[in-house]
């Protein structure tokens, strides 16, 4: 891996409700690499969405520290914050809900440049234009309005509102997943022509492990706000060592009418975060689970070179299942 | 083999139009399609291609003022062994139908249940209406069906109301909801689109041994094609209002038939599969452009804008269903070479 870009070191999260304390995350650590595309799926309430809104600090995490570049970005006041801001940008899962019905699509990809003062209207609209070429809309887009777009398309839109500042690092919270499979092949190939050719550096956040798997060049696993793995995916899907990630891989439906379904279904629900399970936090549902899983919080360990994992129990890896 | 038992739902020229600001559209274009006992049929395809419009049009629950059959008919064998066309039922005869002869799974498990009520008084209120039974005993057996869904501690469950359970749980609960008058027919519309994917496989296996244990006929509605492989016999693909392929899922996804099923399929990252992709450069097969509006259907075959194989005689008119194999149809004109 290149030198990393982002690093992200013991993030925490809490949100504090009528007296109570619920903890959303919990000793967050990961890297990204230049030019490097990391994943980050989970079950729903896993924590993604909050992990990638703490990092771009569109919400203030609780504890932890997030460094870009070399910079503290929990230390930078808010004008600092706003200067490096363009330098990272986000799209978002909804791309119906996140694009303003009463703006020209030219008003809402210049809007970001106009706010960091960058060259003059004329100018703006230009890389507006430009932006649209990028993810294959015709440049004549700037006078229209967002619903006259299909939803492919106005993910698109999403996709060149975060390129108009040309930032060197993205956060993509569910980009395609509102999409239908036909449209989200599209996007999801936009996505990865536009990451190489740039090369920008993304976190992917989706609950699809296969479009994980395609566009991410390492992959995290979360569940209940804790990381349970982290491996390149070549190897995560080929040789998973997390008794969760294997579930998880096990779970998804394959369209292949000769796949074999022995499939392992994990027993009960996802545990609420205001009542988390003691010691490691998959050990209700975990099927290899051992009774000191109750006691010792697991901590996330390299077990082989690129490799970490927070379980107790070493005597799982390799193809044991 | 499935196709020798009796068939529990046929519909023939299912028809359903809206009318709209501009006029009327028709969502569901001419539908054929039948579920035998023990069988589940699914109904697969991207939003707005009329799975819900067909699924809604068979329970008769299109609001009159909007929606509303056209044409065909939508024969379903009773439990009394009669068959009715229920195209041509009054409501108060549907009213005694739903619930009984069918059952319904919707996505979101709150549209069928009522915050106010508890959830035991909810799965035997079905039990007292259409079985007559008391109130104990109706109880009793709403215990019994939680159970056989596989909600532990049934008992203190049914005294709880549908904000104390979990997305899975709620989806657990009107699936016994839906089953606590043993149904014939069970419709189940995109029942696991809104849960995660363990509990989605929770649920799946659930649906999979009730209906082999009661043999029930299920049409089950989904636009995922791996949940199709995982739980249905046989699959209906719809484009655009009409059944564009049809058949038992392997044949149908082992040799797709039709540029859109094909499409479909190379459309989806396969897991296990992306990795020699993205090493080998290759990109997904994503279909271009993009579904067309019902105001504007083209006059001939409905995907030919999107389809790498269309000819000239492809816009002349809508293609037939051609028989691929017995029990394997395409709506292409060039299904032979595709
Ligand atoms: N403002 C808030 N106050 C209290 N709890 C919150 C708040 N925002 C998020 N949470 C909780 O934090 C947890 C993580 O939420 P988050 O949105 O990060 O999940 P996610 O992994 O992105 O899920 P999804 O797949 O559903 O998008 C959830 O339990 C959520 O209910
Ligand atoms: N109440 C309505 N009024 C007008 N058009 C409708 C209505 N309900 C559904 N439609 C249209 O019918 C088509 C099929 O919808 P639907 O069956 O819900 O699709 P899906 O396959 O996603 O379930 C869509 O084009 C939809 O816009
Ligand atoms: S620590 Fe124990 S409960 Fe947790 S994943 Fe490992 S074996 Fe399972
Ligand atoms: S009929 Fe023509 S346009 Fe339609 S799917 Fe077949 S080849 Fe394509
Ligand atoms: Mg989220
Ligand atoms: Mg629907």
């Amino acid at each position: 891996m290149s030198a990393p870009l982002l690093e992200v070191r013991d993030l925490a999260k809490q949100y504090t409700t009528r007296g109570s304390t619920l903890t959303i995350l919990q000793n967050i650590s990961f890297d990204i690499g230049k030019g490097e595309v990391v994943g980050l799926v989970g079950e729903s309430g896993s924590g993604k969405t909050t992990i990638g809104r703490s990092v771009l600090r569109l919400i203030e995490p609780s504890a932890g520290s997030v460094r870009f570049d070399g910079t503290e970005l929990t230390e930078l006041s808010a004008s600092q914050m706003r200067r490096a801001r363009p330098r990272m940008q986000y799209i978002f899962q909804d791309p119906f809900a996140s694009l303003s019905p009463r703006m020209t699509i030219g008003e809402i990809l210049t809007e970001g440049l106009k706010i960091q003062g960058t060259g003059n209207s004329k100018e703006r609209l230009d890389r507006a234009r430009k932006a649209l070429e990028q993810v294959d809309l015709p440049a004549d887009a700037v006078n229209r309005y967002a619903h006259e777009f299909s939803g492919g398309q106005r993910q698109r839109i999403g996709i060149a509102r975060a390129l108009t500042l040309q930032p060197e690092f993205i956060v993509a919270d569910e980009p395609v997943s509102a999409l239908d499979v036909s449209i989200q092949a599209q996007v999801i190939n936009l996505l990865r022509d536009l990451q190489q050719r740039l090369g920008l550096t993304m976190l992917f956040i989706s609950h699809d492990l296969a479009v994980v798997e395609y566009i991410c060049d390492r992959v995290i696993v979360l569940y209940l706000g804790r990381v349970m793995e982290i491996a390149p995916s070549a190897e995560l899907y080929a040789d998973p060592h997390h008794p969760y990630t294997r579930a998880l891989l096990s779970a998804i439906p394959s369209p292949d009418p000769d796949a074999h379904r022995n499939r392992q279904i994990l027993k009960g629900d996802i545990p609420s975060p205001a009542n988390p399970p003691s010691g490691c936090v998959f050990r209700t549902r975990c099927p290899k689970a051992i009774s000191r899983c109750a006691e010792v919080v697991p901590e996330l360990r390299e077990t082989a070179p690129g490799r970490f994992k927070a379980c107790i129990r070493d005597d799982l890896n390799g193809s044991v299942s | 083999m499935q196709q020798a038992a009796e068939t529990i739902l046929d519909v023939k020229g299912l028809r359903t139009v809206f009318r709209v600001r501009a006029g009327e559209v028709t969502a569901v274009n001419g539908i054929d399609l039948s579920v035998a006992a023990g069988e589940t049929l699914a109904l697969v395809g991207e939003s707005g291609s009329g799975k819900s419009v067909t699924s809604l049009s068979v329970m008769r629950l299109l609001t009159r003022k909007i929606g509303a059959i056209a044409a065909g008919s939508v024969h379903l064998k009773r439990k009394d062994g009669k068959v009715r066309d229920l195209v041509s039922l009054s409501e108060q005869e549907m009213r005694s139908i739903r619930g009984d002869d069918i059952g319904m799974i919707f996505q979101e498990p709150m549209s069928s249940l009522n915050p106010v009520y508890t959830i035991g008084d909810q799965i035997s209120e079905p039990i007292r209406i259409h079985r007559g039974a008391d109130r104990k005993s109706a109880m009793d057996a709403a215990i019994s069906l939680l159970d056989q869904v596989g909600i532990p501690d049934a008992a203190r469950r049914v005294k709880q109301y549908p904000h104390e359970l979990s997305g899975g749980m709620r989806q657990r609960a009107t699936i016994a909801m839906a089953l606590a008058c043993d149904p014939t027919l069970l419709i189940a519309d995109e029942p696991t689109t809104a849960l995660d994917v363990t509990i989605q496989a929770q649920i799946l296996d659930l649906l999979q041994k009730l209906q082999r244990e009661r043999g029930m006929a299920m049409l089950f509605v989904t636009h995922n094609l791996g949940v199709v492989a995982e739980i249905a016999h046989r699959v209906a693909v719809m484009y655009a209002g009409r059944i564009v392929e049809t058949g038992p899922v392997v044949d149908v996804f082992r040799n797709p038939k039709h540029p859109y099923t094909m499409g479909l399929l190379a459309s989806m990252p396969k897991l296990g599969d992306a990795t020699r992709m993205k090493q080998a450069g290759e990109k997904l097969a994503a279909i271009p452009g993009m579904v067309p509006s019902l105001m504007n259907m083209p006059a001939g075959c409905a995907f030919e804008p999107r389809c790498k194989f269309a000819t000239e005689d492809c816009r002349k008119a809508v293609p037939p269903l051609f028989d691929v194999s017995p029990h394997h149809k395409s709506r292409c004109i060039h299904w032979q070479e595709v």
